[in-house]
């Protein structure tokens, strides 16, 4: 099985990453790792390369240059591997509104080969880990963003993945469904002793849950820190909007391949979805 | 250190010969056409409103047809038993070919991505979405054929035959809905699927042997014929059903060889599909 160095294998090492897209270069080789058991939050203005970077991670695009392992695996070499350790809850509402709660997430269980045996209990657990027992046999169509949402991480759940890749995961929600959405994500990471990475528009949430946070702008990471750090750094009330502002300044990128109108109008999408 | 997440297969996913592989294979095509069927059961309205289209062809094309002896048909077989098998192929083609903007509209959605991180070969996913657009044609082929033993078609009262013929339905939806996928691939927008979808189909239709026998075709016409697979499904449900004379192995053959060809152009594209 797989061999794993017994001294400090990252959950996520990123090095010299770039990703290229005709002529825009949306990931300019990036160096990044996250150590086991972090909760760690990319950050950036849209078009930054954030979910580009992302979708290295996941196996869903082939690096131009540099690697990507995850516990040590080579996601190029062995993506099969890499998406047995990864949950993915990917920013647009992915839980399909034609099928039932129980549906979304026991297709996810048989994706992810879980024996037909221990299927039914497992499924079961999951949903009511976040919460939908009640709610398990309607259809995912007529649930709120909030639901949606727990959905979801009960699909990325059901495979025990050792790493829950979350992009956006609270876009579009009121404050109260984002609050819910995070008491979640935060009682599944104690539960599972699980590393977390997420990218977030919203400053409050990165400062209150990630140990780490790197900001990105025009494919490069500007900065990596704890938030404290990162306010530290720019002097005593300064807020990580600040650092935010400071890193990237004013200037943001118009219509990039990721920031472009196509990446807003799918938010939008997501967000009215969400109500 | 070593981890395997609880229900992941053991050593065998590390390295899976091709055992394991054709097991994997299909456990996703059962998969996805459960869910289809889940789908199905949820919403009902599809099948109804589907099988109107064929009811038509069958009641009043081919009532009339039947009548005014216009097209030759094998001695002894009426036009109207000629036709269901034709009918049959065409309401399946129908689904099949408009398959490609449900997995765009699963692109938009965020399914697909989230499909793409689980352990499933590219190939595997594009091979299950195919049965599973299978399972509705399925539903079709069985709505014709009731409708056609309403109208005192006689088909074979072989049930391997009639299994058969079901099986053939199912390859053919499968290659064509395969074929929708990479145009999926290649356009990436819906709306513009949807023109593509509706500009192949009535010459896809009326190009094969549905209607007609390829013998009373235009030379130019009998040359399309030849080369597409539609014919080959219609001949084959044909001969399987009535009893025409075809040559079964070359219909099978040409249409599994145009799936796998299918199949594999669609998981070549899926990513340039799902990363738009």
């Amino acid at each position: 099985m797989t061999v794993i160095a017994p001294t400090m294998t990252q959950a996520v090492d990123c090095v010299d990453l770039s990703y290229q897209f005709a002529t825009h270069l949306a990931v300019d080789h990036v160096n990044l790792s996250i150590a086991p058991g972090e909760m760690y939050g990319l950050l950036g203005p849209n078009g930054a390369g954030k979910t580009t970077t992302i979708r290295m991670i996941t196996t869903l695009l082939i690096p131009a240059t540099g690697s990507v392992s995850v516990f040590g695996i080579n996601a190029a070499v062995h993506p099969m591997r890499v998406r047995r350790v990864i949950g993915y809850v990917p920013q647009a509402l992915s839980a399909d509104a034609n099928l039932t709660g129980v549906e979304n997430v026991e297709l996810f269980a048989r994706l992810f080969d879980v024996p037909r045996r221990s299927r039914k209990a497992r499924v079961a657990e999951a949903l009511e880990a976040m919460g939908l027992t009640e709610a398990a046999n309607r259809l995912a169509g007529t649930y709120s963003g909030g639901m949606v949402r727990r959905l979801e991480l009960a699909q990325s759940l059901i495979s025990a993945p050792r790493l829950l890749v979350l992009d956006e995961p609270t876009v579009g929600l009121d404050p109260i469904a984002r609050g819910v959405v995070w008491e979640y994500i935060t009682k599944l990471r104690a539960e599972h002793d699980m590393t977390v990475l997420m990218t977030t528009h919203y400053m409050d949430e990165a400062d209150a849950y990630c140990d780490r946070i790197s900001l990105m702008h025009r494919g490069k990471i500007r900065v990596t820190g704890s938030p404290a750090s990162l306010r530290a750094g720019l002097g005593e009330d300064a807020t990580l909007d600040d650092v935010f502002r400071h890193y990237t300044g004013d200037t943001l990128d118009e219509a990039q391949e990721e920031g472009g109108i196509r990446d807003v109008r799918r938010a939008r999408r997501t967000a009215r979805r969400l109500g | 250190m070593t981890y395997a997440a609880p229900g992941a297969p053991p050593v065998g996913s590390v390295n899976p010969g091709l055992a394991a592989e054709t097991a994997r294979l299909i456990n996703r095509i059962g998969t996805l056409c459960w869910v289809e069927m889940r789908k199905i059961r949820h919403d009902r309205t599809e099948l109804y409103t589907r099988a109107i289209q064929p009811a038509l062809w069958l009641l009043i094309y081919g009532e009339v047809f039947t009548r005014v002896h216009a097209i030759p048909t094998p001695a002894g077989i009426p036009y109207l038993a000629y036709l269901a098998p034709g009918i049959m192929a065409q309401s399946a083609l129908f689904i099949a070919i408009f398959y490609g903007i449900q997995i765009i509209w699963e692109r938009d959605a965020g399914v697909l991505t989230k499909l793409m991180v689980t352990p499933t070969p590219r190939s595997a996913l594009i091979t299950g979405k195919a049965f599973a657009s299978s399972v509705r044609s399925l539903i079709q082929g069985v709505v014709v054929i009731i409708i056609a033993a309403l109208l005192g078609v006689s088909f074979t009262d072989n049930p391997l035959r009639l299994i058969a013929a079901l099986a053939i339905l199912a390859l053919g939806s499968a290659f064509f809905s395969c074929l929708s996928m990479t145009l999926a691939g290649v356009v990436v927008a819906r709306d513009r699927l949807m023109g593509i979808g509706q500009a192949i189909t009535m010459p896809l239709f009326f190009s094969s042997s549905a209607l007609y026998p390829t013998k009373i075709m235009p030379g130019w016409l009998q040359v399309i014929s030849r080369i597409n697979p539609l014919t080959y499904e219609v001949e084959a449900l044909r001969g399987l059903l009535i009893g025409t004379q075809t040559t079964l192995w070359l219909d099978v053959v040409v249409l599994v060889g145009a799936t796998v060809l299918a199949i594999t152009c669609a998981a070549l594209l899926l990513p340039r599909l799902a990363n738009r």
